[in-house]
């Protein structure tokens, strides 16, 4: 990073990378998305509600939310064993248990909502622009949702607090920071540390993060406005 | 005309505020109407709504539905309605009181894959949607074409008091069969009408959040304007 508070990558501090969102991408899923995310190319898919199989899993209450995050053998540099690694099962579950409050899943008992996240190339940050895409993709398929889900990271790169972390910084860095929002509810539904901050500092990283949240809020926002109204705002 | 107040809202955003209440898909955090998908937003003088524009078919108590025999028990058919229960019509709505699984023989009355018009006698949460064939113009379809659009987009091809359908109807002399559900089957004796029929329909899938619909359908079945004409969401 230079003196003036310029990346590696030639953002600013408090800039987020590229993001483009497009919905509807898969014809056989009841809802769908993909994301670029800088470098990040991710594709989600949602099945459902449908029938519960193994049946043992069924709520007779209220349906249930599985999700599955994926990486592809091609997404990173060195080929990825494709078998769900250590990573990937808690990546499927944090994504899931940031998704859940936002999911009104009490409307369809007996059933399941699946929710399908394939990375297909990895550079930092994979957790939030899936779960971006995912809760982008839940919308399209029609699932009544209480918000959207919005997630960002944000961290520390030489001693400094910098938003949307990318592979190398990550790699470099001393904290990374995801954070996944309920943008009009204002709840944090994650939060994720990896690394070391001081009180003050997480205090900021926080604010970052919530910051970039909202940004990123406004490009699902505008995605799905343009799939379903052809952008005509009212 | 009341005054109804329309904007396109996607999930998490806030409708109105206020003691109103709350309707098919809206969600009351507070006082703060939330809507739970992607639609169109209303506002009555006491009530909030929002017509949703994707999602799947939610079963209802007096629907009529189109579905498909996908398999039979001893006692009942099982039925595809295009939605994430499955219907079951018990043997006896068709065979009457007596009978009985040792004489009767389900398949000879209806087999797998042949199409019903049926309506909902009873749905809960508890259990999956009750079928029932007794009632007029209910039982099997002989012949038609079946077309499936989204079941959110179902009262619009209905339009107001059944004015949109009835425009296609007279223009192309085809009989229109309508499930709640979102399958229709479209039967007419000349087959050109029943082409023009079906891209009817298939376009007020494509198009049915737009304003002007019915002059649109009408220009393109050639039909002059008449006095007919549906205002609704224009």
């Amino acid at each position: 990073m230079t003196e003036d508070g310029i990346r590696c990558d030639g953002r600013r501090l408090d800039e987020l990378r590229n993001i483009s969102i497009k919905v509807g991408v898969l014809k056989n899923a009841d809802g769908s998305a993909y994301i670029e995310f800088g470098k990040n190319k991710i594709l989600a898919g949602v099945f459902g509600p449908r029938d519960v199989h193994p049946k043992h899993m069924a709520n007779p209450d209220s349906g249930i939310l599985r999700c599955r995050y994926h990486m592809s053998p091609f997404s990173v540099t060195e080929r990825k064993n494709p078998a769900p690694s250590r990573r990937e099962i808690e990546i499927s579950k944090v994504i899931k248990e940031a998704l859940q409050p936002a999911v009104i899943l009490k409307d369809y008992p007996r059933t399941v909502i699946d929710v399908f996240i394939e990375v297909l190339q990895a550079d930092g940050g994979s957790r939030c622009a899936a779960l971006d895409a995912a809760a982008v993709a839940l919308a399209d398929a029609g699932i009544p949702m209480r918000d959207l889900v919005s997630a960002c990271a944000a961290g520390k790169v030489a001693d400094r607090i910098v938003l949307d972390v990318n592979n190398e910084e990550d790699q470099e860095g001393q904290a990374d920071m995801p954070v996944a929002l309920m943008p009009n509810m204002g709840k944090v539904t994650l939060l994720q540390l990896d690394g070391i901050l001081k009180p003050e500092e997480f205090k900021t990283c926080m604010q970052t993060a919530l910051v970039g949240c909202k940004r990123v809020y406004e490009i699902q926002r505008k995605a799905l406005m343009e799939k379903y109204f052809q952008n005509g705002e009212q | 005309m009341m005054d109804v107040k329309r904007r396109y809202v996607i999930p998490g955003d806030v409708i109105a505020t206020g003691p109103l209440r709350p309707e098919q898909n809206v969600y009351q955090d507070g006082d703060r109407m939330i809507s739970t998908c992607v639609g169109i937003s209303e506002i009555f003088e006491n009530s909030v709504k929002v017509i949703p524009l994707t999602g799947g078919y939610m079963p209802k108590t007096n629907d009529l539905v189109i579905g498909k025999v996908i398999g039979t028990s001893p006692l009942s058919w099982e039925f595809d309605i295009n939605s994430c229960f499955v219907g079951f019509l018990p043997a006896q709505d068709v065979f009457g009181r007596d009978y009985s699984p040792t004489k009767d023989e389900l398949r000879q009355r209806l087999d797998i894959g042949d199409l019903v018009a049926t309506r909902i006698a009873n749905f809960d949460r508890s259990r999956d949607p009750l079928l029932t064939v007794q009632d007029r113009d209910l039982g099997k379809i002989e012949a038609g074409e079946l077309v499936e659009i989204s079941p959110s987009k179902v009262p619009r091809l209905i339009g107001k008091r059944g004015s949109m359908i009835q425009t296609i109807e007279m223009a192309t002399k085809a009989i229109i069969t309508i499930g709640q559900n979102g399958w229709i089957v479209i039967s007419c004796e000349d087959s050109e009408g029943l082409l023009k029929a079906v891209e009817a329909v298939k376009m007020i899938d494509a198009l049915a959040h737009t304003p002007n619909l019915t002059e649109r359908v009408k220009s393109m079945l050639g039909v002059p304007d008449g006095e007919n004409n549906d205002t609704i969401n224009d």
